[in-house]
């Protein structure tokens, strides 16, 4: 098992994915910033200065408090504080937190459900395909947000009130995560319909292979390649979706503030001189999108051999 | 002096792993009127330096070492835009694909007068009677008419003539044609040779065909280079070469050609080529391949092991709801058939022919629309269930081919082959399975470390021994080999169907052996069928289908075989 495992990292370190890597300075900076933010989401409760959500801790007396290098500023709040009193690195470091979350699990629903459909769509063709695609093209002329919004509103009008608090980062996920198939869907059933009709696939089924084990052992295997890439450029859309819908107030609720929830509060205090309270948590968004959007625009590179 | 004089030119391939030299010091002359052939396999270079000589080599590809002169003139170091000017104007290109040499969404006719405008200063409506006159020259009918046409109402063979058309419109000194037959049926490939050379003598060009076909080369040129791996073995005149070549590595490769006239035992041992693991000879009869018959041969069934009546497959090509509004194609129209128990029976037919479609018809892949496939007494198609149609699909199996698509290229060799062992269940356990999977590919001559590879590690006459070792891996009896080697060069090409024969006859295989090239068939199969426009026209014996045909379709085929007579005894009799 582990020479299998050693196995593995030697051919990663020879592929021309790892090679490729190493000669993209861009690349090589958004993976570090990634990497640097996500790092500080998982270890937030270690690396942040304060706890944002101990409502012990918070002082009102603290509240908007300018950056530390402000001549009014605290050697203790770096970034200084909101309204609250809350420090605004901390809740940055927690809020990527929320929006890491948020983004990755919805790109994952996504993700599944978006190549299971585009697998059977191409795979089976006919009617069933028509419908999928029909459906798939209704949702596309719609944009994204609104999807997400509409499938938001819903859920939390089916859910009981006393739920909604609790079950509102899972409804943002399903909302998000709904909202974003059909590209998999698309991508996938065009790469299942050239798959489907190559010789190796022909022959699984003259050795009697059933359509499901066809699917995932054969065709899957040799789908992965664009759908790593749109999985990476859609975290980035994932993050910010996730931020809008926080920033419109039917995302994340204030007490768990994601990066979109802070921007929300910090906006009311941007005319009347506050602006650090938004303007940072705004920052960081933009970084970490442009991040994960350069390393998908690379990945995206490197898997297609037509660029190399 | 020489037309084209290219003098000891290397060409290297930089990349991460070390730099490639696809060429190293090769000097040819072409001379005006002189047709110079180009053969070798591939890999050896030979399009690289057609590419070369016209300047157009794929990145990161450069010239690395000697010149190319052009009338005395080196071309090699111009600018970018006087290569321009020699391209299309002085040198003249003819590429494989005539499908993809010209411009959709173009007439021939602006096709043709836009580059003789580029290059020749004339009016356009001098360059349109140009254009009628250069049709009528490569012999298409009509040419008013056609020239006012897109490529895609042309057929494959009319469009090699409107790319031939193309090359001559500037007039240019030489010609390179790089496999101009390769994707022409043998009928219009013949056609485009003869037009060729006599365009080439009227003209008094130069012209240089690349290719890797012994019978283009016999056939249409004067003098021929022999290539291996980037290196020149051995060039002179063309009889001389096929007749009586000095270098080893010629004489195997022209032993390798299928012979049409004479049945031989085996394909002559190739040297010289890529090596195959001499494997400790398994005594198959006795080994778990050869235990197959046992276990389904029906007791009752003493009729042919495959029977196929009245078999047709109807595609709709325009669906309507009016009958009338609907437009369909048979892609195979009533044939029946009969192969018996350990016969080899070969399919022989242009492309379109359906000889394809009859392979997947058999084999189950493809529902017929009329008729029935019976194996073994049982109609296939009858069988609803999975569970009575897996002992029947395991009897029959298939050799694909392209060996590029035919193996999942994420999968190990082992799995690869062990999959049909597992799901038939046909080992008792793990171990077993590899123990099987190491025999089998000592079978083929890959040799049992060949299981922990992964497809792209091998070329591709390895990979269609993976597919045959996955292929005998259910314990076939029907094998069913749909053009086995034509994606293959021939010296492969003889290993492979050296290695079909002898499992053919070790395991008492009964086979159905489709392909277009007619010596192959004749060394390989017991009985032959004929097809044209998805009808069988004729079947008959090996050796009556060749020394007596019937059908006049099948006397034109022959008529067209390659014309090897060129090549004296000798040449074909060394190994």
């Amino acid at each position: 098992m582990t020479s299998r495992i050693k196995n593995f990292f030697a051919s990663v370190a020879d592929s021309d994915v790892w090679y490729s890597f190493w000669r993209s300075p861009s690349a090589i900076i958004a993976a570090v910033i990634t990497l640097a933010v996500v790092l500080a989401a998982i270890f937030a409760p270690i690396v942040s200065p304060h706890n944002p959500f101990d409502l012990a801790s918070l002082n009102i007396m603290d509240a908007n408090t300018p950056p530390a290098w402000n001549a009014e500023g605290s050697r203790d709040f770096l970034l200084g504080t909101d309204d609250q009193g809350r420090d605004v690195l901390s809740a940055i470091f927690y809020g990527s937190r929320v929006s890491l979350i948020v983004g990755g699990a919805s790109v994952l629903f996504s993700m599944v459900l978006g190549v299971a459909l585009g697998l059977i769509s191409g795979y089976v063709g006919g009617r069933l395909d028509s419908i999928i695609m029909r459906i798939a093209d209704v949702q596309l002329s719609f944009p994204a947000i609104l999807i997400a919004l509409l499938v938001d509103g819903v859920a939390r009008g089916l859910l009981p009130h006393d739920m909604q608090e609790s079950m509102s980062l899972y409804v943002l996920i399903f909302s998000i995560g709904i909202s974003g198939w059909v590209q998999y869907a698309r991508t996938v059933r065009g790469s299942t319909m050239v798959e489907r009709n190559k010789e190796y696939v022909q022959a699984a089924k003259l050795i009697g292979i059933g359509p499901i084990t066809i699917l995932r052992r054969h065709i899957l295997p040799n789908v992965t390649g664009p759908v790593l890439v749109i999985a990476t450029i859609h975290l980035a859309v994932a993050i910010i979706t996730e931020a809008t819908l926080s920033f419109l107030g039917v995302g994340i609720p204030p007490t768990t503030p994601s990066l979109g929830t802070l921007i929300r509060i910090g906006d009311s205090y941007l005319f009347s001189g506050e602006w650090w309270i938004s303007i940072f948590p705004g920052i960081t968004l933009v970084i970490l999108v442009l991040a994960v959007n350069l390393l998908g625009d690379w990945l995206r590179d490197a898997l297609n051999p037509k660029l190399r | 002096m020489a037309l084209l004089d290219i003098q000891d030119i290397r060409i290297e391939f930089p990349s991460r792993r070390g730099t490639r030299t696809a060429v190293d010091g090769i000097t040819l002359e072409l001379n005006k009127g002189e047709i110079l052939g180009v053969v070798g396999e591939s890999g050896a270079g030979k399009s690289t330096i057609g590419n070369a000589v016209i300047g157009l080599l794929e990145a990161p590809g450069r010239l690395a070492g000697g010149q190319v002169l052009l009338d005395g003139k080196r071309i090699d170091s111009l600018s970018e835009a006087e290569k321009r000017k020699v391209r299309g104007r002085r040198v003249g290109m003819i590429f494989q694909d005539p499908l993809t040499s010209l411009d959709p969404l173009q007439t021939v006719e602006s096709q043709l007068a836009e580059t003789m405008q580029v290059h020749l200063n004339i009016t356009r409506e001098q360059a349109c009677k140009r254009a009628v006159d250069l049709l009528t020259q490569v012999g298409i009918h009509q040419p008013e008419l056609r020239v006012k046409q897109y490529p895609h109402q042309f057929s494959g063979g009319m469009r090699q003539r409107v790319v031939i058309a193309l090359a001559l419109c500037c007039e240019p000194e030489v010609i390179i044609a790089d496999e101009p037959t390769t994707a022409l049926d043998v009928s219009i490939q013949a056609q485009i040779l003869d037009l060729l050379r006599k365009l080439c003598k009227e003209k008094q060009v130069g012209m240089i065909i690349i290719t890797h076909d012994m019978g283009v080369i016999a056939d249409v040129t004067d003098r021929v280079a022999v290539l291996y791996r980037g290196k020149l073995v051995e060039q002179g005149p063309t009889a001389k070469i096929l007749g009586n070549p000095d270098h080893p590595y010629t004489r195997s490769l022209i032993s390798a050609v299928p012979r049409p006239d004479v049945k031989l035992k085996r394909f002559p041992l190739v040297t010289y080529i890529e090596d195959v693991k001499t494997t400790t000879q398994i005594d198959v009869a006795t080994h778990w391949l050869g235990q197959a018959r046992k276990d389904f041969a029906r007791k009752d069934n003493h009729g042919p092991l495959v029977q196929v009546r009245d078999l047709g497959l109807r595609f709709m090509l325009r669906n309507a709801f009016l009958e009338r509004n609907r437009r369909t194609l048979d892609a195979v129209k009533q044939v029946s058939l009969e192969i018996p128990e350990g016969e080899v029976f070969g399919l022989v037919g242009e492309s379109g022919s359906g000889k394809s479609t009859m392979a997947r018809l058999i084999s189950g892949l493809y529902k017929p629309t009329g008729g029935a496939v019976l194996f073994d007494g049982t109609d296939i198609n009858q069988l609803k269930s999975e569970r009575a149609l897996n002992p029947i699909r395991r009897q029959i199996q298939m050799v694909f081919q392209d060996p590029y698509s035919s193996v999942n290229p994420r999968m190990r060799v082992l799995d690869i082959i062990a999959e049909p062992i597992r799901f038939h269940k046909l080992a008792a356990n793990e171990a077993e399975v590899r123990r099987i999977v190491g025999d089998l590919l000592d079978v083929v001559g890959l040799g049992g470390q060949a299981a922990g590879r992964f497809p792209h590690e091998f070329s591709g006459g390895q990979r269609q021994r993976i597919a045959i070792a996955r292929a005998l891996a259910t314990r076939p009896r029907f094998l069913i080999c749909d053009e086995p080697t034509s994606a293959l060069d021939v010296s492969i090409q003889a290993q492979i169907l050296n290695l079909l024969k002898d499992l053919q006859e070790q395991l008492h295989l009964t086979m159905l052996f489709i392909s277009h090239d007619l010596p192959v068939i004749r060394q390989m199969c017991d009985r032959v069928g004929v097809m044209r426009h998805g009808e069988l026209l004729e079947v008959a014996e090996t050796e009556t289908l060749f020394t007596a045909p019937k059908h006049e379709y099948t006397q034109h085929l022959l008529g067209l075989m390659p014309r090897l007579q060129k090549m004296s005894q000798e040449g074909l009799e060394i190994a």
